[in-house]
């Protein structure tokens, strides 16, 4: 499979978990997807589904001594992140793998000037001076629209907008010109108008410097607005994966289109009755084996307890074929 | 442009304000002197009727969390007025202020921060009818229970506490609590932004049922635009302290006139993949409420031509059509629009309601 040459990174039966109280819970669930080079694949999902967490694992980044990855493989560029050692992990964060997070504010030192951190990613990757660093810093700041980014440099990061700081991060991720970013929620924390500016930004960058994206996001605005593919992913595992026009056009799985159907969109007539999914989704320590969508709808007592295969039903239209939830597709 | 806006309704309105400013001292240097003030709230007039939901967008430090709150005299606003049904509330005394509180009331954004986690959830949502005197112990115990019957908990959750429920449960909770009084006026803070998609459709369709079945007024504060579009009867465009534009809710959407409103539209990501629009791309932020620019706070952000010619001009509210409210600002409207609009020209466009 690592042989396979149009996919940058390619994610095979993840499992990662992590020590509480109640035992080792298990937050991803055998989770496998791959993302071709030069695409933006997008994860999409509620709160506690274990999208952040699959991300994280991918650059091994995992809050310690908790987690934990306990089987699978990730092949970036042939080879397997899981079995390599810490120091070789690191040269692959923030060089050829970079992070931008959800909130700008946390990902930035506020004592040290913006100037020191973007040119101290390229310092810690590249052998070259403070003072060529200092320029490349200074271009990044440029590449990512920063207006006069000399003095920018200089600033620290309270005094930039919170637009402003999303695109120093990105600066940050992109500096060392990564093969694959990954963006945990990048504009969850900023309005709506300056979404669109970051968004329009990524996908600039993206055709000009040719990085596979891995978007994490809750919106599934944000999906179809900048996505080529789309996992979605349900209480820890991966329900439906397909091409974002697909999965607009054809959900398969019902919890996908009970996403789909429960956002109000400009065109849903006012004060209508939205189409909403019951329930919630259940506690990681109270996950069943079988069919964790049924679980939420309360079925899982009816059907069996084995866990539904994940399918390739149509030609890159992979879904978990529960006899409940994709009831409209042959067996 | 007050008295225009009012005679649209057939109805008194519940709340009506007026020319409200809520404006923040900042203070500083040796003896903390005032030196200037943050002007979060800057000459807003509005009105709701009984029964209706005003939506409220605009983006964070617009100042709509600030217009919010005042409303409700949880904050003392700097001038105007702000009346509910025939009371002048803008400056009446906490002791005053108790008796009416019942009528109007707040759902706010984090369920988990306005719940005490020290209390019940029978104690939170009591708490408002021991405050106001209302029934027997028993008659209350029974009124919880409705009140729990009513936004979908089950009974047993009156015992429990609200850190052991989910965010949209403790959403309910919170709605529960505001319903208590039995309130004309719910003035909802960001109340689904928040919760997860499936949860927000839950909590929207019960405030859609409650107002069916209540008549309940809502103020429903958000910046998520469809979220507004959907829950709205009217809604309002907030930018630096002043209201832009103002419409029925499918008005404002299938024709909105103000550049602002234009450009908040088009960046809303469309669940289509095929169906990629253009984005009216705004460059830069929001201006400083501290020092906003003397002339069209937004046109000074575009970077209008037509900015230094704003500077001295009233630049408020004027009807462009029947109850579609625009700001008269050259800046930001078509030159045909401002041609409607423009000082002097007023009342030739339409008829004065």
């Amino acid at each position: 499979m690592n042989g396979d040459s149009d996919n940058i990174l390619e994610v095979d039966k993840l499992i990662t978990s992590f020590e509480t109280d109640r035992g080792l819970l298990r937050a991803v669930d055998q989770v496998s997807f791959s993302v071709p080079k030069r695409k933006t694949v997008g994860i999409v999902g509620e709160s506690g589904c274990g999208k952040s967490v699959t991300a994280m694992s991918i650059i091994r980044l995992l809050p310690q001594p908790t987690g934990k990855i306990l089987g699978g493989h990730i092949h970036f560029k042939g080879r397997d992140l899981l079995r390599a050692s810490e120091a070789e992990i690191r040269k692959v964060r923030g060089g050829e793998i970079g992070v931008i997070f959800q909130e700008p504010m946390a990902a930035l030192n506020p004592v040290h000037r913006i100037g020191r951190q973007v040119s101290e990613v390229i310092r810690l990757h590249q052998k070259i001076s403070k003072k060529d660093a200092w320029d490349a810093a200074t271009e990044m700041l440029d590449l990512v629209r920063i207006p006069a980014p000399e003095k920018r440099m200089m600033d620290y990061p309270h005094h930039l907008s919170g637009g402003m700081r999303q695109r120093i991060v990105i600066a940050i991720a992109l500096a060392c010109r990564p093969d694959l970013v990954i963006a945990d929620e990048p504009t969850t924390a900023l309005d709506v108008t300056v979404q669109a500016q970051i968004l329009d930004l990524m996908g600039r960058l993206q055709s000009e410097m040719g990085m596979s994206i891995i978007l994490i996001t809750h919106d599934l605005g944000v999906i179809a607005e900048t996505c080529d593919e789309v996992v979605v992913m349900y209480a820890g595992r991966v329900v439906e994966r397909t091409s974002a026009e697909e999965l607009f056009a054809n959900p398969l799985h019902a919890y996908t289109k009970g996403l789909l159907r429960s956002i109000p969109t400009l065109e849903t007539p006012s004060k209508s009755i939205l189409n909403t999914i019951p329930g919630m989704v259940a506690s990681l320590a109270e996950h069943t084996h079988g069919c964790r969508f049924c679980q939420r709808m309360g079925r899982s007592d009816r059907r069996s307890r084995e866990r539904p295969k994940f399918e390739e039903v149509s030609p890159s239209h992979w879904v978990e074929t529960c006899p409940e939830c994709t009831s409209n597709i042959e067996h | 442009m007050f008295e225009v806006q009012r005679s649209m309704f057939a109805t008194p309105p519940l709340l009506s304000v007026s020319d409200l400013r809520v404006h923040f001292p900042v203070r500083a240097g040796l003896m903390l002197r005032q030196t200037t003030a943050v002007r979060a709230v800057d000459g807003v007039s509005l009105e709701i009727a009984p029964g209706e939901t005003l939506g409220l967008v605009g983006e964070s430090g617009c100042g709509k969390s600030t217009l919010g709150k005042a409303v409700v005299r949880l904050l003392k606003p700097t001038s105007g007025s702000i009346h509910f049904e025939s009371n002048d509330i803008s400056h009446l005394k906490q002791s005053a202020l108790r008796p009416l509180r019942r009528n109007f009331q707040m759902i706010f954004q984090d369920p988990a921060e306005s719940l005490d986690p020290r209390m019940s959830v029978r104690s939170i949502i009591e708490e408002p009818l021991i405050i106001h005197g209302l029934g027997t112990r028993a008659e209350r115990h029974t009124q919880v229970n409705e009140l729990l019957d009513r936004v979908g908990l089950p009974t047993a959750a009156s015992e429990r506490y609200s850190f052991e429920f989910s965010g949209g449960q403790r959403q309910r909770i919170g709605i529960a609590r505001a319903l208590a009084l039995k309130p004309k006026l719910i003035v909802c803070d960001e109340p689904v932004s928040a919760l997860d998609v499936s949860i927000q459709s839950q909590i929207l369709n019960l405030l859609v049922e409650l107002q069916k079945d209540f008549g309940i007024s809502y103020f429903f504060i958000a910046h998520d635009l469809s979220v507004v579009k959907h829950i709205s009867d009217r809604v309002a465009v907030m930018y630096l302290g002043k209201i832009v534009e103002l419409a029925p809710a499918e008005t404002i959407y299938r024709d909105p006139r103000h550049a602002y409103t234009k450009a908040l539209l088009s960046a809303i990501p469309s669940t289509d993949p095929k169906a990629r629009r253009k984005k009216i791309l705004l460059e830069g932020d929001v201006p400083s409420p501290i020092d906003p620019p003397a002339g069209s706070a937004f046109g000074h952000r575009i970077k209008h031509p037509l900015y230094p010619d704003t500077i001295g001009m009233p630049l408020g509210l004027t009807e462009i059509a029947t109850g579609h409210f625009v700001a008269a600002d050259p800046c930001c409207l078509t030159p045909e629009d401002w041609d409607k609009v423009k000082p002097g020209n007023i009342g030739k466009s339409h008829e004065t309601p």
